[in-house]
């Protein structure tokens, strides 16, 4: 690594006034340390966003579930009471990584093959930083990509929780992140299901698939739908239409066992 | 240079710590705790883990800094005073769950953050839970029977010697 | 005998106590007083000429203290190859030169061509930064097919990419070519034997001190070969003298053949520690493991088996293609060789064996000897055309193989391919395998497995291999640069304890507890009195380390034969002591007695009597304890197996899962049994994942793809199942005193085509004409074979 200091500031006011110029954010650094080792980063300064009390926890309130921004993965996990998205916790990483890795740093760097980021979409979530609030569906913009500006520090997540949601991860075998992952969602306001791991626009809606199943949520729905494997990832585990036909399986066992 | 102090296994130690230090470089290059290893670069293969606040962490992929305050537990902290060794380094030894050793103080580590979380766990459970552990000399069969063991669970229907 | 802890008993691993309690000594965790770091730059281009290196401005980066390049090296030797192979028309092979550091070219990604010493590591990756290094980068050579009909060469002083053309038998290639052209039936299937990273957990690191006061070199680092380092370094490359020079493999965090060979940088810490007179330490990241430890495997085959109308085995005839990489690792010449073609008759009375192997350079990561060595390649091309040839003529897979096994009853059996079986039982194996197994219950467990919506497979395989490497007259004759016996000194200290100096080295085989059973069993002592000293050469007479399961079949018995000389030399001093004929001593149970009489003296009065000699025969004996044996084996050991799994698959997503494996082994005689069981354990995990998971992909322009944990699959707790393991069919081996016979490659052998086997059999369940699929069988291939078919 090259060198660098840290500061571990104990509020976001502090924090945001830390960042900006060649300083960047350290949420949980599972991410980011690898980064630093491969000498693929030299910040000057990383400013350490986990020990600000105020960016942590789990709260609950008119069926909306707001997790702070240093909320590690194994709290998410342990917490229940948004079920599919707990579950999808605990299939981060590996115990010890969901122990560092937070939901903010997570959303913020935006893997096209990360977990949460198709939570929030399908969820319809709405994320929180220090200047404002930004729905997913404006917030990922692409591979490692998202609305956040220079120095801006995602302090909560809000999720609307779904009458009925579940998260289906096909691995990839060596990483472990989503080869496909398609988290579905079914809410008041209808279906929504976003597909993480297979694009290389990063996390995106099927929005075919949320038509198909607003007329009937059965896998059934599905049956007459194809998935294109157009700018879809092609890599050493799985070619486009690998990931294509695996979009409509893993969505498929999604919508039977949402609940 | 930056003064951290934390509690490792229940002893009080501090020291100067660069940005850039890792808590694994920490614990083996400035207090010479050697148990905790470092096998890969990219947070996966475990063998440096150890528990901060209680809970296991990759200390290769975390800074000595953000430690700081916090209390340690390393696989040289696992054993009695006197050598005797815990339930679940007898257990390791008993049904031969470790060959070259090297991933070794990361397995007992997060074998006992698994129990202490999860005191009966089912077989499945154990082999999900050792994710972030890599082992390339054991084939797991006898990790995962030894974490059964230590459990306090019967082995006797898992194949034997 | 000893009461317990002798040869058979399950005894715990006394080494276990250092490992779970964090007190091992890894080679990275030994720190000396002046440590200096060395990191190496290397090319991120697999093929390139290097212009120029302009070292001015790394030189003046803080810490830095000295900085080498190929140009310093130009005067010392190469790094060998450890055999020399003469191709079929009678031509040496080609062995370009292995430099410390890369001078003139690149040759692959990751090949070093410089190094900084600096004061701290991190110092050190500044000043490689700073290197000014101008290499053009030329296209490189990756493909083998490509590498043999191009004219873009890997070495250009060769002008060639081939290393060799080899043919074994060449005499029986007419009669094989015959036999295939008048076969009733012949099954022709190509495959290939995948790529892979050994990726032992511990890294290799290296670290040298020079004392200038007399000259000499220590070097830790970490070998599963000490002596052979140390060998390499004085007769090939450095030329320290041997007595100015020891090498020292502490604890070693596995090794899988990768920690075999001597690599440049174990040269360049002991060049810079000299220059520098100060001790310098290097240690790989993971990332230059993938990039610079020797590669395994590698082989593209095609393969023929050619039958009677009966199914009887008439002649088994293959093509390989063995990738070598780009220069030649030490074993790198005998794996696809003699560790291969050698073995390329199996467990089979088939009179014809014919195996041609060219041998490849490409810009690509030496490759070298990984678990098993030649054998899985063998035996994975063997067991898989069984299999398909099986499906061809619509007969049972197991019968198919019963009906061609070589029997008990004829031993010594003379391979089709040129080696000797001692012993063997090949249906007691099969029948044994198909008890463990349930494989009565199969049929069931396909049905819930199908009403689940699953196809479930059987596969089964059948295996031999040659270890105890290895008989020096034979290797030499087959082109060996080296004897490979192993030698051992039993020290019997004045108060009775022992050390016992071993050429082995023990990285994970539990030596330090098996060694000292056999001992404990032949001295009737308590095995606890006995300890095990191994990788120091200056504490051991010689040894030739570990790898191709020889340890205790090889340095075992040099073992066994000092103790023999032990006990001789015991018995005069008894019978001294109880003046009585040497003749008329016996050796029971730890103690000397005279036939027919009380008397008797316990083993630890007679050591006593040997270090305070008095009242002792000076003329005739001299004082001490102390014997050291060298064994040189007779023949190779025969171990052999029958392995099965079966699989479960999705069809909707092309995900398998090892539900049950079952392997039967032959070792012959076991010491411990517990910890041959682990071996096989561990060898099972490996060759299920390179039946399953494991992956090394360069791309067309030499770049590993696949070149850390992201993207190499390592086999994980939750990839494999718990194994059912049998080793109570043993034959002895009929040649080691102990009649071992090995058990460390058996399961990377016998289990990659085992779970091919299934795989196919699953998908032809399931109504996909599938009859062959390459590994490693990922989701995505076994999907893709599926939509194919």
């Amino acid at each position: 690594m090259y060198a660098f200091d840290i500061e571990c500031p104990t509020t976001i006011a502090e924090a945001a006034q830390a960042l900006g110029g060649e300083n960047q954010a350290l949420s949980g650094g599972q991410t980011l340390i690898p980064t630093l080792k491969a000498r693929l980063a030299s910040p000057e300064k990383l400013v350490s966003l986990t020990a600000i009390a105020e960016m942590k926890g789990i709260s609950s309130a008119g069926g909306v579930l707001s997790i702070g921004g240093a909320t590690c993965h194994a709290d998410v996990a342990a917490d229940g009471s948004y079920k599919a998205l707990s579950e999808l916790a605990a299939h981060i990483g590996d115990p010890a990584v969901r122990n560092r890795g937070t939901i903010g740093g997570s959303v913020a760097n935006n893997d096209p093959a990360a977990c949460y980021p198709a939570a929030a979409l399908a969820s319809g979530a709405t994320i929180v930083t220090n200047t404002r609030e930004i729905a997913a569906d404006d917030f990922f913009l692409g591979m490692f990509e998202t609305a956040l500006e220079e120095g801006e520090i995602v302090t909560a997540v809000k999720f609307p929780i779904p009458e009925k949601a579940n998260y289906q991860k096909f691995v990839q075998p060596a990483s472990r992140f989503a080869l496909v992952g398609v988290f579905v969602a079914k809410t008041t306001d209808g279906v929504r299901v976003a597909v993480t791991g297979a694009s290389n626009e990063g996390v995106h809606r099927w929005t075919a698939a949320e038509e198909a199943l607003n007329a009937s949520f059965a896998v059934s729905a599905l049956d007459d739908l194809t998935v294109s494997a157009d700018n879809l990832i092609a890599d050493l585990h799985g070619s486009p239409e690998y990931r294509a036909h695996l979009i409509k399986v893993m969505t498929g066992r999604a919508v039977s066992a949402a609940s | 240079m930056t003064k951290v102090t934390m509690t490792i296994n229940g002893k009080s130690v501090a020291g100067d710590v660069e940005g850039n230090t890792l808590l694994a470089s920490f614990l083996r290059d400035d207090l010479h705790l050697t148990g905790t290893h470092i096998g890969c670069d990219t947070s996966q293969c475990g063998a440096c883990v150890v528990h901060v606040d209680g809970r296991a962490v990759k200390s290769c992929t975390m800074f000595a800094t953000e430690a700081n305050g916090a209390e340690v537990a390393t696989i040289e902290g696992q054993a009695a005073a006197d050598g005797t060794l815990n339930v679940i380094q007898q257990a390791f030894q008993d049904h031969h769950g470790l060959q070259c050793g090297f991933c070794t103080p990361g397995m007992v580590m997060s074998t006992a953050a698994l129990l202490k979380d999860n005191p009966k766990p089912t077989v499945t459970e154990v082999r999900t839970y050792l994710e972030g552990n890599i082992c390339r000399c054991t084939g797991y069969h006898n990790i995962v029977k030894a974490i059964m063991a230590a459990s306090g669970q019967d082995v006797s229907a898992i194949a034997a010697e | 005998m000893p009461k317990d802890g002798g040869i058979g008993a399950a005894t715990l691993r006394r080494e276990d106590v250092r490992f779970l309690t964090g007190a091992g000594q890894y080679c990275d965790d030994i720190k000396v007083f002046g440590q200096a770091s060395a990191m190496f730059a290397r090319s991120n281009v697999a093929n390139g000429v290097i212009k120029s290196i302009d070292t001015t401005a790394a030189a003046a980066m803080p810490g830095v203290l000295a900085i080498f390049t190929g140009e310093d090296f130009v005067e010392v030797g190469g790094n060998p190859a450890g055999w020399l192979i003469n191709s079929r028309d009678g031509t040496p092979m080609h062995e370009p030169k292995r430099p410390v550091l890369a001078h003139g070219k690149v040759r692959h990604v990751g090949d070093a061509y410089a190094a900084v010493i600096a004061e701290t590591p991190e110092q050190a990756k500044n000043a490689i930064e700073a290197i000014e290094a101008d290499i053009e980068e030329l296209p490189a050579v990756v493909n083998m097919k490509d590498a043999l009909s191009g004219s873009n060469y890997v070495h250009d002083e060769i002008g060639t990419n081939q290393c060799f053309d080899w043919g074994w038998i060449e005499d029986n290639r007419d009669a094989t070519d015959a036999a295939i052209k008048g076969a009733h039936h012949v099954t022709t299937l190509e495959l290939v034997n995948n790529r892979l990273v050994p990726n032992a957990m511990e890294p290799r690191c290296s670290m040298a001190q020079y004392n200038r006061a007399n000259d000499e070199y220590i070097l830790h680092t970490t070998s599963q070969n000490p002596h052979l380092t140390r060998l390499l370094i004085s007769a090939f490359v450095l030329g320290i003298p041997e007595n100015k020079l020891t090498v020292i493999a502490p604890d070693v965090g596995g090794g899988f053949g990768s920690k075999i060979y001597h690599y440049g940088e174990e040269a360049l810490v002991l060049a810079a520690a000299k220059k520098l007179n100060r001790p310098v330490k290097w240690t790989a990241d993971r990332s230059e493991a993938f990039l610079t430890d020797a590669h395994g495997r590698d082989h593209v085959t095609k393969i023929e088996l050619a039958m009677d109308a009966e199914g009887n085995f008439l002649a088994f005839r293959t093509e390989t293609l063995a990738n070598v990489g780009a220069y030649l690792s030490n074993f790198s010449t005998a794996t696809p060789t003699f560790l291969h073609g050698t073995l390329m008759a199996g467990n089979y009375t088939v009179p014809n064996v014919y195996v041609n192997v060219k041998t490849v350079f490409t810009n690509t990561a030496p490759v070298d000897a990984y678990r098993g060595a030649g054998r899985p390649e063998a035996t994975y091309s063997l067991e898989r055309v069984i299999d398909m040839a099986a499906r061809e003529i619509r007969m049972d897979p197991v019968e198919l193989r019963r009906k061609n096994f070589i029997k008990p009853d004829q031993y010594p059996f003379a391979s089709a391919a040129g080696l000797e079986y001692d012993s063997g039982n090949y249906d007691a194996l099969m029948d044994k395998m198909e008890v463990v197994a349930d494989k009565k219950g199969f049929e069931a467990r396909r049905a819930e497995s199908e009403s689940k919506g699953l196809l479930r497979g059987f596969g089964v395989n059948a295996y031999i291999e040659a270890c105890g490497i290895a008989p020096s007259n034979l290797v030499g004759i087959l082109g060996s640069r080296v004897g490979l016996y192993d030698a051992a000194t039993v020290r019997v200290n004045a108060t009775g304890s022992l050390s016992v100096m071993v050429g082995a080295h023990s990285h994970g085989q539990g030596h330090e507890t098996a060694f000292p059973q056999v001992v404990a069993e032949m001295l009737g002592i308590d095995p606890m009195s006995i300890d095990i000293v191994h990788g120091d050469t200056s504490k051991i007479p010689f040894g030739m380390g570990t790898y191709g399961s020889r340890s205790l079949a090889v340095c075992g018995s040099a073992v066994v034969r000092a103790t023999e000389k032990i006990i001789n030399k015991a018995k005069k001093i008894a019978a001294h002591m109880l003046e009585a004929s040497e003749g008329d001593i016996a050796f029971n149970d730890g103690a000397f007695s005279v036939a027919g009489t009380d008397k008797s003296v316990s083993f630890g009065e007679v050591a006593f009597k040997a270090y305070v000699p008095h009242e002792f025969p000076l003329e005739d004996i001299e004082p001490g304890l102390e014997e050291t044996a060298f064994y040189d084996p007779a023949n190779f050991t025969y171990p052999s197996g029958a392995y099965c799994c079966e699989v479960e698959l999705d069809p909707e997503t092309g995900k398998v899962r090892v539900d049950r494996f079952a392997a039967v082994d032959d070792f012959g005689n076991i010491v411990n049994p517990m910890i041959v069981t682990g071996q096989v354990h561990g060898g099972l995990g490996q060759g299920i994942g390179q039946a399953m998971l494991e992956n090394t992909t360069y791309d067309e322009n030499g770049q590993l793809l696949s070149a850390s944990y992201m993207d190499y699959t390592m086999p994980r707790a939750d990839d494999l199942p718990f194994y059912t393991v049998d080793h109570s069919q043993g034959t002895p081996c009929t040649h080691n005193p102990l009649g071992v016979k090995g058990c460390g490659e058996a399961g990377a052998i016998g289990s990659p085509p085992t779970i091919v086997n299934a795989v196919i059999d699953a998908m032809q369940s399931g109504g996909k004409n599938v009859t062959h699929i390459d590994m490693p069988v990922t989701p995505h291939r076994v999907w893709s074979a599926m939509q194919n078919a």
